[in-house]
């Protein structure tokens, strides 16, 4: 028999997606799919160069080809101080350009036109004078006396350097390294990848030239974040601002910043008095918009025996021409620093910088919680690295370095309280379920038999779910999140969110924590979220943060809707408050559980027959400031075979066990890790967007940027231990990235321990077939 | 300059007069408001775009309209049959083979021309149909599970499947 939570759709339930009902029959409303009256379209001319001063744009043949509304350049945008906007990192970035261009696509100019035809057709009509200018790539490089200076329009700005910033105890950490009787090091870069939802990015701006209201429709996953700094920084009443997320098409940490394509149509529709959509290529999208990671670090660890006393980490941060990576404001380089990872390290140290390069902009947390990618991957590898030099099994060094249950909550050196874990367990049900002593022997065989087995294990930390406010903001806006419940008189609900789903299923979970807490089946309510008009206010979907964040403050406002609830409920009973007992869907008087009422009915009481001196109604809104992020942990082992003729490497097995506390929709949460093990795989093995010395983006279409397709991706096999949130109102921890963070390394460490005996240590990601191939050669492994 | 064709779209008989350049997707999407095909990449890489031009996936994105003239066109609204889905949609429901639902639309009718063609196909034989369609959400391992449902409804009762 179903229990009452079953019946409910509440927690813990596999809960069929309410929202897949309209996407499998092709009514799901993505920005492209509205169309307004009188709507134009905008088309951007981009630049062909990475580096180029602007003489001349001639712009009178595009003006007269018919069709053609308007073509907007930087000096237009100028006139009234818009060719230029703040980043979320403190920096400025070009709107349309004034001066010059600093990466290749960047936006010169914009056409808007009756059709997108004929806005493509008015872009070839743009007639742009550059002088080129040499181009710089590499970040070391740029940071080198003579390189070429991107940003000059920076009063004061002499060099390609942005930032110096330093966390941890320094001192301490020499002195762990002085102690050590052996240091082990690695340097790598993980590489410039592109999130690449399947959807890209694009707005309709519509301002209405009788009200002055601008509705602006746009793939956003913080839609109120937005509409406050389109606010700060146009000048414009912000009430008279609604920004609407419609369906987004995944998002990834792609729809986070705001592009200059917004803004633009933004002043089209302002200036031309008509709704004003922009839908950028897939080109635009890869050349232009948010891309991740391009991190070069030298991570070290100091060895006292098998254990690690200390951990000293070096980054160069390749940012390109503008500093604009997506993070809290306090950081450089995001929750970096969550680079201790689940050990145990007593002492620790990062120093990073950051350069400018004739790159796009961007440092979007992609799939991850701002840098946290990157920190996890380095220990990950590093920590296999020294379990080589020590020679010992590498799953055994991490066992004997792990933060140990007893030990949380555990303050880790770089200074943050990681909230509850069971390391130990979740390696070891890795272990178990792959099997890792019989693929150990494999290998011993494989070996003997000239065949190349690797086994690599990563046992992640993340840092997802900000908050607190005291620690955290974007732009100075607190990072909290918000929920309001209103339950109508024939008990079904509206449940507003200040998140923004982009896949990961919101309107299911959300009203399954309605269910559970309130006792309204999670059919009868109905979640809304992306319209700033209709939603309280909220910093959005990214970083993990819906479930740490909004989920707490479904929790808790439910929580208060039923305790106003309870007095309606012992008003209709005619019983004190204190008598009545509440299991889901329902108050009965204690002793006598036959006199009760259902929440349904109380629901309608509370507009038809409510107590006197009581308000009327039944909803509440609460604004979750949470007390500390979230931890969720795991480990992946994943085995892999590595050809010795192609360098080509294939997945055997990938084993994954995740730990996010309480899972609100099992069947939802394994698809977000099967997603993240994807991508992971993709990172790992094809994803990267390069450059030539020109600054030509070689990654430009998804023929030059590769994705991975069901035919090489592996088949995932997926376990859980699970331990709660101390502090998160449901016990839950935040999911939806697990899988990125954590598998990369994972991949890395399988391959390079096919190769391990021979000497191999490192090869930079992707691990492309003729990367491997020139380790196996190097070792004489090839064939 | 302007071409009349006539396509039959989800069993309707449209005529219009179009741009010889005007892209199949664009015709969809724009001229018959059929919005559910969606345009990922524009390089014929990423098969959001897919539709089926008499029962075979095509990219629509990199199909002209006139090239379509007199043939038969199957879109993601000409699936489910007065209101009733179709044992692939229903399959993705069940298996939880979409997130974002970007994809799912293409995802489903390249699953639909396997389907109609290989009624038991293997797992091997579903992640080579799909390979042309990328999903950037799922892993793709759902969304193998939820082709083999919608294979076994379709087997179990051949008329759901049509």
């Amino acid at each position: 028999m179903a229990t009452k939570i079953e019946e409910l759709g509440g927690v813990g339930v596999c809960l069929h997606r309410k929202e897949d009902e309209r996407f499998i029959r092709g009514k799901g409303q993505y920005l492209d799919d509205i169309k307004l009256p009188g709507m134009l379209h905008m088309e951007i001319l981009r630049s062909p160069y990475a580096h180029a001063w602007i003489r001349s744009i001639d712009v009178s043949k595009a003006k007269a080809l018919p069709g053609v509304v308007a073509v907007i350049t930087g000096q237009d945008l100028a006139a009234h101080n818009l060719a230029w906007m703040p980043t979320m990192s403190g920096d400025t970035q070009a709107v349309l350009a004034t001066d010059k261009v600093r990466f290749q696509g960047q936006e010169v100019a914009a056409v808007i036109a009756e059709t997108p035809y004929i806005a493509k057709d008015a872009l070839e009509l743009i007639e742009v004078d550059y002088e080129p200018l040499p181009a710089v790539v590499d970040p070391k490089k740029a940071l080198e006396p003579g390189a070429p200076l991107i940003r000059d329009d920076k009063p004061g700005q002499t060099t390609n350097h942005i930032y110096h910033w330093e966390v941890g105890d320094r001192e301490a950490t020499e002195r762990a390294f002085r102690e050590a009787d052996r240091v082990v090091a690695l340097e790598t870069h993980y590489q410039r990848c592109h999130p690449a939802p399947l959807e890209c990015c694009g707005c309709i701006a519509d301002v209405n030239p009788a009200t002055g209201k601008a509705t602006i429709y746009m793939t956003t996953q913080a839609p109120h974040a937005v509409r406050t700094v389109f606010a700060m920084v146009t000048g414009y009443p912000e009430h008279q601002i609604r920004i609407i997320s419609p369906d987004i098409g995944g998002g990834f940490g792609n729809k986070v910043p705001v592009y200059p394509g917004y803004v633009v149509a933004t002043a089209a529709s302002l200036l031309l008095g008509r709704p004003v959509k922009w839908v950028e290529d897939r080109t635009g999208n890869l050349i232009s918009t948010g891309y991740a990671r391009d991190f070069h670090m030298r991570g070290e660890l100091a060895l006292k025996g098998d254990r690690i006393i200390g951990l000293r980490v070096k980054v160069l941060g390749d940012h390109g021409a503008f500093y604009a990576d997506a993070q809290p404001s306090k950081f450089k380089i995001g929750l970096f620093h969550i680079c201790t990872g689940s050990y145990d390290i007593p002492a620790a140290f990062v120093e990073a910088d950051g350069a400018y390069t004739n790159k796009a902009p961007g440092g979007v947390a992609y799939r991850c919680s701002f840098r946290v990618t990157e920190a996890s991957f380095l220990i990950e590898r590093l920590v296999q690295t020294a379990a080589y030099e020590l020679g010992m099994d590498p799953a055994e060094f991490r066992r004997r370095n792990f933060v140990r249950k007893d030990q949380f909550p555990y303050r880790s050196a770089l200074g943050w309280v990681y909230d509850s874990g069971d390391y130990h367990r979740a390696l070891d049900l890795a272990l178990e379920k792959l099997d890792y002593a019989r693929w150990r022997r494999e290998q011993e065989e494989a070996r003997k038999q000239g065949r190349l087995i690797g086994i690599g294990i990563a046992s992640f930390t993340e840092i997802v779910g900000a908050g607190p406010s005291h620690t955290f903001d974007i732009l100075g806006l607190k990072m909290f999140d918000s929920a309001e419940l209103r339950v109508h008189p024939t008990g079904k609900a509206v449940l507003k969110l200040g998140t923004r789903t982009q896949g990961q299923g919101h309107e299911t979970t959300y009203a399954q924590i309605i269910a559970s807490e309130l006792g309204i089946p999670a059919r009868d309510v109905e979640v809304q979220e992306g319209d700033t008009d209709h939603t309280p206010y909220g910093l959005g979907t990214y970083a993990s943060r819906s479930t740490p964040t909004s989920g707490a403050a479904a929790a808790v406002v439910a929580r208060r809707v039923r305790e106003k609830a309870r007095k309606i409920a012992a008003h209709l009973l005619e019983v004190s408050e204190d008598d009545l007992e509440w299991e889901p869907g329902r108050f009965y008087v204690r002793g006598a559980p036959e006199k009760g009422k259902t929440i349904q009915e109380v629901a309608l009481a509370a507009y038809t027959n409510f107590p006197q001196g009581l308000e009327p109604g039944l909803e509440d809104v609460c604004y979750y400031d949470p007390p500390n992020l979230t931890f969720p942990f795991g480990t992946y082992a994943v085995v892999v075979e590595v050809d010795r003729g192609t360098g080509q490497w294939k997945p055997l097995r990938v084993v994954a066990v995740d730990d996010c506390g309480v899972r609100i929709n099992p069947m939802i949460v394994e698809g977000q890790i099967m997603g993240g093990l994807c991508e992971g795989f993709g990172i790992a093995a094809m994803q990267q967007i390069t450059f030539d010395e020109q600054g030509n983006c070689i990654g430009s279409n998804f023929m030059d940027y590769l994705l991975p397709t069901a035919w090489e991706t592996p088949r995932f096999e997926l376990y859980e231990t699970i331990t709660p949130s101390p502090h998160h109102p449901l016990g839950a921890k935040g999911v939806g990235e697990s899988a990125t963070v954590g598998s990369p390394a994972a991949y890395v460490n399988a391959v390079i321990d096919a190769m391990a005996h021979a000497g191999v240590r490192n090869i930079d990601m992707p691990l492309t077939p003729d990367k491997v191939r020139a380790a196996l050669e190097e070792v004489g492994l090839a064939e | 300059m302007e071409r009349t064709i006539t396509v039959t779209v989800n069993g309707k008989t449209h005529t219009a007069s179009v741009e010889p350049r005007l892209l199949l997707v664009h015709f969809l999407r724009e001229v018959l408001n059929l919005t559910g095909t969606h345009i990922g990449c524009d390089t014929t890489s990423c098969g959001a775009c897919t539709v089926l031009l008499d029962g075979v996936p095509i990219k629509s994105c990199t199909f002209f309209a006139v090239q379509a003239d007199g043939r038969r066109i199957t879109t993601v609204e000409g699936l489910a049959r007065d209101g009733e889905l179709h044992p692939i949609q229903q399959g993705f429901k069940e298996e939880h083979g979409l997130q974002c639902g970007f994809c799912t639309p293409g995802m489903m009718l390249v699953a639909k021309a396997l389907l109609d063609e290989n009624p038991n196909p293997t797992e091997e034989e579903i992640r080579w149909a799909i390979s042309g369609n990328l999903c950037r959400c799922t892993g793709y391992q759902n969304i193998v599970k939820s082709i083999q449902w919608a294979a076994r409804r379709m087997r179990e009762a051949p008329a759901a499947g049509r």
